[in-house]
């Protein structure tokens, strides 16, 4: 009774190229992460290590009031990131924001216009689509080999590896609300002779912006949680305190760490999401205490008056008038 | 002043080699349902050819199907024919660049949409100057344009409103002010009036009445309603599963009916006073 399979391995393939790539392409790759360490990551870090504190935490205050317009909301940001720094953390915290902030706007760099193209070209997002399959899915572990191979360990491939996890959900919102724009608002521009790049940016970027800010709010919450996995192959921040936490039974260090990254994950979370609906869409939304359907409306003083006297007024008076909410 | 020629025009929605397939069928005199059958494609137009003259309120009738919709999206090519040809005052808009296109739909045909068509993130004054802002002119003359046709259509006071702020007709009043303000020979309407209440219906008509006798442009207004039709067209074409069935003035439809389809249309509102 003999087993239905050959016996196939890759396994020798892979390693012969791998090695190939690294000596051939070694040196450049190496320039590559020198620049980019020296003019983006470690300006960056330096700035937020840098600054103090208190302004920080002004700024985090401000941002958050200007996300969401309540007072409430930023103080918590502001009294929750000022726990983590009483927890002795503060510094890993800049280090760990720094990095998941480049990784990030790398993503969004690519990530957006990648998007913008596949939705308009289904033969890219056939071949595109199984390509993000992989970066999100292929444990990072197998890819990381090679890649501490051609960087050495440090914030550079932290980066890629971060990238490389976090880009695929932006190109996926992105392509997706830009397909789900209202065939017949496009239709009505088309009919009014615009070019494809007004068509772009007048109709379908502002119509898929709640799509594509969802987009950019998970890829940052995927740059977050390879933070521990960045640690790994040497970056700093709060990986290394929950790294250190597991490698040396200290749950108390890693616990302490752990919650200092969830609670950078809401701030960040919450102020996008906060950027995401604009302020009319959330000022409705909290008047009707429903979740609003559309995506784009202002908070005017009269507006509730506004709206009654409007329908009010289209109608011939045969209906009762609303009292003003 | 311009006046639409349609010619021998057919539409097939379908697979490449099956739609060719499927005109052959046509032209040797297959209707909608064998070919259907036969090719698995749909059938949007059958030979249609139409003489629209400049000035004049021509309506496109017919039921849920017959391709009148469709046909109205020929004239600024929304959709391509699969065979035909169609001529806005003389030039035949088929063989236009992308260029001509451009400027076709910019300055000599504007529409008017069913489901309005608005932009919901801009106010109901950017909505109107639409038109105007996308050929290049300067915002400020095309704001004072767009006041000035939201005043006409009775929207004087909602320029800073949002469209999702306003009803059904008032709605479509913004999107017939963005049309006019384009200010073009050619106006389509596809099913303009269809979504809105019976009373706010009759007095858009009265408007459109109203303006038309100012501006004289060449309307070709799409309906499933007959009552609309009679009342606002100088000319009317009834379609059924893609083929002209009747063209002629709103007398000629109701006292000379082509066939058993159209007097039944015409019996329907024998109730109706008129």
């Amino acid at each position: 009774m003999g087993s239905p399979f050959l016996h196939l391995s890759i396994a020798d393939w892979v390693n012969d190229q791998v090695a190939a790539f690294v000596q051939r392409y070694g040196d450049a790759f190496h320039n590559f992460s020198v620049l980019m360490l020296r003019d983006m990551l470690v300006p960056l870090e330096s700035l937020l290590r840098a600054t103090p504190p208190i302004v920080v935490l002004a700024a985090v205050g401000l941002l958050g009031w200007h996300a969401s317009r309540r007072v409430g909301v930023a103080l918590l940001f502001v009294a929750l990131l000022w726990l983590i720094g009483s927890f002795g953390l503060w510094d890993k915290l800049m280090q760990t924001f720094a990095l998941m902030m480049v990784a990030t706007l790398i993503s969004v760099v690519l990530g957006v216009p990648l998007g913008i193209l596949a939705a308009s070209s289904s033969t890219l997002r056939r071949v595109l689509l199984p390509v993000l399959d992989v970066m999100q899915t292929l444990p990072s572990f197998v890819y990381l080999i090679p890649v501490l191979m051609l960087f050495g360990l440090g914030k550079v491939p932290a980066i890629l590896a971060t990238v490389v996890y976090a880009l695929p959900p932006l190109i996926r919102l992105t392509d997706l609300g830009i397909r789900h724009v209202d065939a017949e608002i496009v239709e009505a521009a088309r009919a009014f002779g615009t070019t494809r790049m007004q068509l772009l940016f007048g109709v379908q970027l502002p119509l898929a912006r709640p799509s594509i800010m969802a987009g950019i709010n998970q890829t940052t919450m995927m740059a977050l949680s390879m933070v521990v996995i960045a640690s790994m192959i040497g970056s700093r921040g709060l990986g290394e305190d929950v790294l250190a936490g597991i490698q040396t039974l200290d749950v108390g260090k890693g616990t302490q760490a752990g919650v200092a990254i969830v609670i950078l994950a809401i701030v960040i979370d919450r102020i996008s999401q906060g950027y995401g609906q604009g302020r009319r869409t959330r000022g409705l939304a909290r008047k009707s205490k429903q979740p609003s359907r559309i995506p784009f409306r202002r908070v005017r003083e009269q507006e509730s008056e506004g709206t009654d006297a409007a329908k009010a007024g289209e109608l011939t008076g045969k209906l009762n008038s609303e009292p003003a909410k | 002043m311009s006046g639409i020629e349609v010619k021998n025009v057919y539409k097939i929605f379908g697979a490449r080699d099956a739609s060719q397939r499927a005109l052959e069928l046509l032209r040797g005199g297959a209707g909608k349902a064998e070919v259907l059958e036969k090719t698995r494609c749909n059938v949007g137009l059958n030979d249609v050819s139409l003489s629209i003259g400049s000035g004049q309120i021509f309506v496109i009738m017919g039921l849920s199907g017959s391709g009148k919709s469709t046909l109205v999206r020929h004239f600024n090519r929304l959709i391509e024919p699969t065979v035909g040809d169609i001529l806005i005052d003389g030039k035949d808009v088929l063989k236009l660049s992308d260029n001509g296109l451009r400027d076709l739909r910019r300055y000599g045909v504007s529409m008017v949409f069913q489901s309005f068509g608005l932009l919901p993130h801009q106010t109901v004054l950017n909505n109107a100057a639409y038109a105007l802002v996308t050929r290049g002119e300067k915002k400020a003359a095309a704001h004072t344009s767009a006041r000035e046709w939201l005043g006409k259509v009775g929207l004087a006071g909602y320029a800073d409103h949002y469209p999702d702020e306003l009803s059904g007709g008032m709605r479509q009043r913004v999107g017939l002010a963005r049309a006019l303000a384009a200010n073009t020979d050619v106006l389509l309407m596809d099913e303009a009036f269809s979504a809105l209440d019976p009373l706010i219906r009759t007095e858009m008509q009265d408007q459109l009445l109203e303006l038309q006798a100012t501006l004289k442009k060449t309307i070709v207004f799409i309906t499933h309603d007959l009552d609309e039709a009679l009342r606002i067209g100088n000319q009317i074409a009834i379609l059924r599963d893609g083929r002209l069935i009747q063209c002629g003035t709103p007398d000629d439809i109701l006292h000379r009916p082509a066939d058993d389809y159209v007097r039944r249309f015409v019996e329907r509102r024998a109730g109706t006073t008129h």
